[in-house]
């Protein structure tokens, strides 16, 4: 059984109990243990189950690396799962579940999935899921549906409980990775005075160095990393970060950081986690190796483990996975577990190395200590099912014949070592093969580049393939003097401490099938992605059907695609596909490596931007006031404007039906604010103008308005709006509510790249106005009520503005129409504009004054034949298709967008034309509906021949009323089209003019 | 995640704050043109692997567009440029052939040629 070792624990305070619950069970741990570490402790090796055939599993790996110890976390808003219990600190009250069986860890249905394994190989979704296609969506999608995703997605209900947050951060040095290589290569960037940053993903600097022993100038390597930590520390152009993680380098110097916070105590003030988004000068990469898994049959059973992960363990926190450890390698450094194990007083019966020649010094060391040793052997199988009862024995060379079976309660098994070149291949960095070593190792000259095109990422220590403490220190030494002087830094000289080199190592072998010649029932158990139930044989299958390239094995199999992203799995797969496409490994070549290294939270990515700082909210200055009505707003571009103005116990179509009928019958009210007010300005704005819209705006007289259309250089429509003189040199453009932006953009576009040296200013002066649309037959009364300004017909004819001061406000009023009826707008300074709105509320009370939102807005523009931009218009639709030709100059010789209107798919007679439509039985036609014609096209689809682009119950004529683009359709008048809901039934609708409403204007003329 | 120096406001800004607008050095074409030069203008552009010269808004900063020289396979950047210009600056032809010799772009190569 696994168990707490009465001694070792260099992490924990065994003084401080925590106590903790998994699956409901209490169970009880100390401080500074891991989830993982406290699980073993309480005798639970089986964390989980495997994805697809719901296999037991247990830890095994120490760290970020784990792949099979995911728990979900937490409960209600705190929920999350998916969660390494190698990386989760243990807290009081923590409460973990496993994943990935049903009822209960210990009895599973899904199970069963093992006894079909064979059913189930490489690309199983692929084949089986192919035919017959009626099957798609009522038997394979709940069924994939079902067994997809690992853990459970929180309840969609809660909200996140914690906060996040982005940090900005620029720096001379990034170090990633704070083990002795990081510290060491920090310490050699900070003495010149650069300054440095230093991630950590632990909360415990220092890496491994502490566990694998080792003395830096003659004292313990533990006393160096205090030291080294105490001297950054009192650096002030240092800064060192615990529980802060690379996650991604990007393009020149960005690195992403996930920092966690309040991980292991939920509920702190402050952020949970906080992303750090850095632009660095250098970046270093001191993110270690991490050791592979040896490829045997029964490799998944729960006590099988990395055998640095047990080392770490009984060092770390003092537990123990097992009394007795069989250990298992191909090469020496599993034998500092064995010697670590007897030091702790467990028992190892045998070592099985599988290199014929064995070990070297460590080797020797254990034999001397007693430990059975076998050379050139290896496992044929892995005994028992839920947890490890023993291990057959067989020759390495051999096919699997069983020698000897050894009981034991785990295994520590060590394949080799990988770097961690992650970081470094982010952006770019490649990578070498070194085939001593079985690894790939960054290549120093084929590193990531900068803006500059010089390197801004080293990997040093054993990230780069360095393995000695000597050696490791010399590299970052190195690495951290040659990144200060690439950001303008003198380090200095002073080389790396001088540390005890192991002794005498025999060299790695090469193990990537054990034993070599494993027959297909025992490759067949072989695991390679323990996450995502990847075996050997699936591999083997893939490569077998053709899959040779290395990134269409892993699609097919979905090795290395789970959450850990084949941290252990990725160089074991691609050897057993090399060895059966026969090529050596660095031509099958590697996989991409993405960020982030492991997975970090929505909440980081998302930080501060959710809620009401999800995204600002333009209000205008009458805002208050549409919300104390109980206005029903709704979002226009990044604007809000009341939709419409319910009473108590009205809904909002009565309401929008009642704001229309008053607004034709007396007075309504527009907050038109939002409509965008751009002034254009100088000695050539006349020709500009002329450039910018269609029609002629150079010919405006001052004190005069125009409807103007602007077009994109495509020559599609992009926005209209009423143009103003305001005076000689000086132009006022009036936008859709959100295109003022845009149009500003576009205007400096071709202010700054085409025509620049025409002198023109553009200023963009939405927010320094209030605007109010003041509608209707007593729309004049009103606003001469309010006095100061003469309004009547001959002083301000339709389509001028004058200025003066209307109820003691400076205003500029616009006699402009969208409704048809008589109609002001009035701009006063944005300051005055809550003022003005109170006196024309005021002077309308005896009009019956009615507020109107942008739904009445829409129907009386529907009802006299006004487009809408993005109703009328989506980007593919130019002015021509609109009947708009009145605003376009004939005489003009250039205008943006006139020579795309010209090409001969702009002036094909067959593009459909803007018509109104009125169905025959007075309803109003679905939004956005398809009028169909006879016949399929050449997909064998429905003829169209025209669509809905603007629908509407109109008051005014008590029927729906519509707008369409309709093939011919100005010379269809009295057609009667089919126009089918989305129930399969039809609406028949009629072709009509599409100005309904006082088509003579001789209500706004008055 | 790009960082480019914008020449009116002098910071070297995250592309974040940029707006990128597409190929440089773009004749405009308009009426009267032919419709292959009129394709050509809306449509054709260069997309190479390796040199090219791009436009680029100072979109979250100064608001002024400029143009930059930069590799697309590497990223590298040569130098960046008012956009009032209808060719690439002598110097900034000079910075591409000493990194990149014999590049050509559209017309335009290195200045000594």
């Amino acid at each position: 059984m696994s168990t707490r070792l009465a001694t070792g624990g260099r992490l924990l305070d065994k003084g401080r109990q925590v106590s903790f619950t998994f699956n409901g069970k209490r169970m009880t741990g100390c401080a500074g243990d891991t989830l993982a570490s406290a699980l073993l402790a309480n005798d639970q090796v089986m964390m989980g189950r495997s994805f697809k055939y719901h296999r037991p599993r247990g830890v095994v790996a120490s760290g970020a690396e784990e792949p099979n110890a995911l728990v979900g976390l937490g409960t209600g808003a705190r929920f999350e799962p998916n969660q390494r219990a190698t990386t989760t600190e243990l807290f009081e009250g923590l409460s973990a579940a496993s994943q990935n069986h049903w009822p209960s860890l210990d009895y599973d249905i899904g199970a069963v999935n093992q006894a079909f394994a064979r059913f189930l190989p490489a690309g199983f979704y692929y084949k089986m899921f192919m035919f017959p296609r009626v099957f798609w969506k009522h038997v394979y999608e709940p069924f994939i549906r079902q067994s997809a995703g690992l853990g459970k997605a929180p309840d969609a209900e809660t909200r996140d409980a914690d906060t996040y947050e982005h940090f900005h951060a620029y720096t001379d040095v990034l170090v990633i990775g704070g083990g002795i290589a990081g510290l060491q290569a920090a310490l050699a960037a900070g003495r010149s005075g650069a300054r440095v940053l230093v991630m950590e993903q632990t909360p415990h600097w220092g890496g491994r160095a502490p566990v694998d022993g080792g003395e830096v100038d003659g004292k313990p390597a533990e006393a160096f990393i205090d030291a080294a930590v105490a001297e950054l520390e009192a650096m002030d152009n240092v800064t060192l970060r615990l529980r802060c993680m690379g996650a991604g380098v990007y393009d020149h110097g960005y690195v992403l950081g996930y920092e966690r916070l309040s991980d292991h105590a939920p509920g702190a003030d402050g952020p949970r986690h906080r992303l750090w988004r850095v632009r660095a000068g250098q970046v270093i990469t001191a993110t270690g190796a991490i050791e592979r898994p040896l490829s045997f049959a029964g490799n998944d059973v729960p006590g099988v483990m990395l055998a640095s992960a047990l080392r770490d363990y009984v060092v770390n926190w003092g537990v123990s996975a097992g009394d007795r450890t069989v250990v298992v390698t191909n090469n020496d450094d599993a034998y500092r577990t064995a010697l670590v194990l007897l030091d702790a007083g467990l028992n190892v019966p045998l070592i099985l190395d599988a290199r014929a020649g064995g070990g070297g010094a460590l080797a020797d060391e254990a034999r001397a200590r007693g430990i059975r040793v076998e050379t050139g052997k290896g496992i044929a199988k892995v005994k028992g099912r839920a947890r490890v009862t023993g291990v057959a024995i067989c020759a390495q060379a051999g096919e699997g014949a069983v020698l000897e079976e050894v009981p034991c309660d785990a295994v520590a098994m060590s394949g080799g070592w990988s770097p961690v070149v992650h970081l470094w291949s982010h952006c770019g960095g490649k990578l070498n093969w070194d085939d001593a070593l079985a690894m790939f190792r960054p290549d120093a000259g084929r590193a990531p580049t900068g803006h500059d095109g010089a390197p801004f990422v080293a990997a040093c220590g054993a990230a780069n393939g360095e393995f000695g403490l000597n050696a490791i220190l010399k590299d970052a030494n190195t690495a951290g003097q040659t990144a200060a002087r690439a950001t303008g830094h003198k380090p200095g000289r002073k080389g790396a401490p001088k540390a005890s080199d192991a002794g005498d190592e025999a060299p790695l072998e090469q193990v990537w099938l054990m034993p070599q010649g494993a027959n297909i029932k025992l490759r067949m158990k072989a695991w390679l992605d323990y996450q995502n139930d990847v075996k050997v044989s699936d591999v083997q299958l893939a490569a077998r059907e053709g899959y040779e390239s290395v990134e269409h094995t892993k699609r097919y199999t979905t090795l290395g695609m789970a959450t850990d992203q084949g941290k252990l799995s990725n160089i074991n797969g691609l050897a057993v596909l090399s060895n059966v496409l026969g090529q050596p490994i660095p031509q099958a070549g590697t996989t991409t490596f993405r960020p982030p290294y492991t997975p970090i939270s929505m909440g980081a990515i998302a930080g501060e931007a959710r809620g009401a700082l999800f995204q600002p909210i333009r209000r205008t200055t009458v805002h208050d006031w549409h919300e104390a009505q109980n206005a029903y707003m709704e979002p226009v571009g990044h604007w809000r404007r009341p939709y419409c103005f319910p009473k108590a116990g009205e809904s909002h179509e009565d309401a929008v039906q009642r704001e229309v009928r008053a607004t034709r019958d007396s007075l309504g009210l527009l907050d038109a604010s939002t409509l965008g007010k751009l002034i254009v300005k100088g000695p050539d704005a006349g020709r500009f103008m002329d450039m910018m819209y269609t029609n002629m705006m150079s010919n405006l007289a001052v004190g005069k308005c125009r409807y103007g259309l602007m077009c994109s250089e495509n020559g599609f429509l992009m926005d209209d709006g009423v143009v103003a003189r305001l005076s000689d040199d000086t132009w006022l453009c009036h936008t859709t509510t959100g295109g003022a932006e845009r149009v500003h953009a576009h205007m400096e576009e071709f202010l700054q790249t085409e025509w620049w040296d025409w002198q023109i200013f553009v200023a963009n002066v939405t927010e320094q106005y209030a605007q109010f649309g003041v509608v209707g037959p007593n729309s004049r009364k009103v606003l001469e009520k309010l006095g100061g300004v003469d309004l009547s017909k001959e002083a301000l004819a339709f389509m001028q503005w004058t200025e003066g001061t209307l109820a003691g406000i400076e205003s500029r009023i616009f006699r402009i129409s969208f409704s048809g009826e008589l109609s002001y707008e009035v701009a006063v300074p944005a300051s005055m504009g809550r003022a003005f709105w109170n006196k024309l509320l005021e002077a309308g009370k005896e009009f019956g004054v009615t507020p109107y939102g942008t739904e009445a807005l829409h129907i009386m523009r529907a009802e006299k034949g006004f487009i809408m931009i993005g109703d009328e218009t989506d980007g593919t639709v130019i002015p021509q298709d609109l009947g708009l030709n009145w605003a376009i100059s004939k005489k003009k010789e250039d205008y943006i967008g006139k020579r795309a209107q010209a090409r001969s798919y702009m002036t094909n007679p067959e593009r459909w034309k803007l018509v109104g439509l009125e169905t025959v039985d007075g309803s109003v036609l679905p939004d956005g509906a398809y009028a169909v014609g006879e016949g399929v096209n050449a997909n064998g689809q429905r003829v169209v021949q025209g669509r809905v682009t603007s629908t509407y119950h109109s008051p005014t004529l008590e029927r729906g009323i519509a707008m369409g683009l309709v093939l011919h359709g100005p010379d269809r008048m009295g057609e009667v089209l089919d126009f089918p809901r989305l129930d399969g039934s039809i609406v028949q609708a009629k072709i009509v003019d599409h100005v309904w409403f006082d088509k003579d204007g001789e209500k706004q003329n008055v | 995640m790009l960082i480019l120096h914008c020449p009116y406001c002098g910071v070297m800004a995250d592309e974040t704050e940029l707006h990128g607008g597409g190929e440089a050095h773009l004749t405009r074409h308009g009426p009267g043109s032919s419709d292959e030069d009129f394709h050509d203008y809306l449509f054709a552009k260069e997309n190479p692997r390796g040199v090219h010269f791009e436009r680029w808004r100072h979109v979250q900063g100064c608001g002024k567009w400029f143009h930059a020289a930069r590799d697309t396979a590497t990223l590298e950047v040569f130098g960046t440029y008012p956009a009032q210009t209808t060719e690439p600056p002598k110097a900034i032809r000079k910075a591409i052939t000493a990194k990149r010799p014999g590049w050509t772009w559209r017309g335009f190569s290195d200045p000594a040629k």
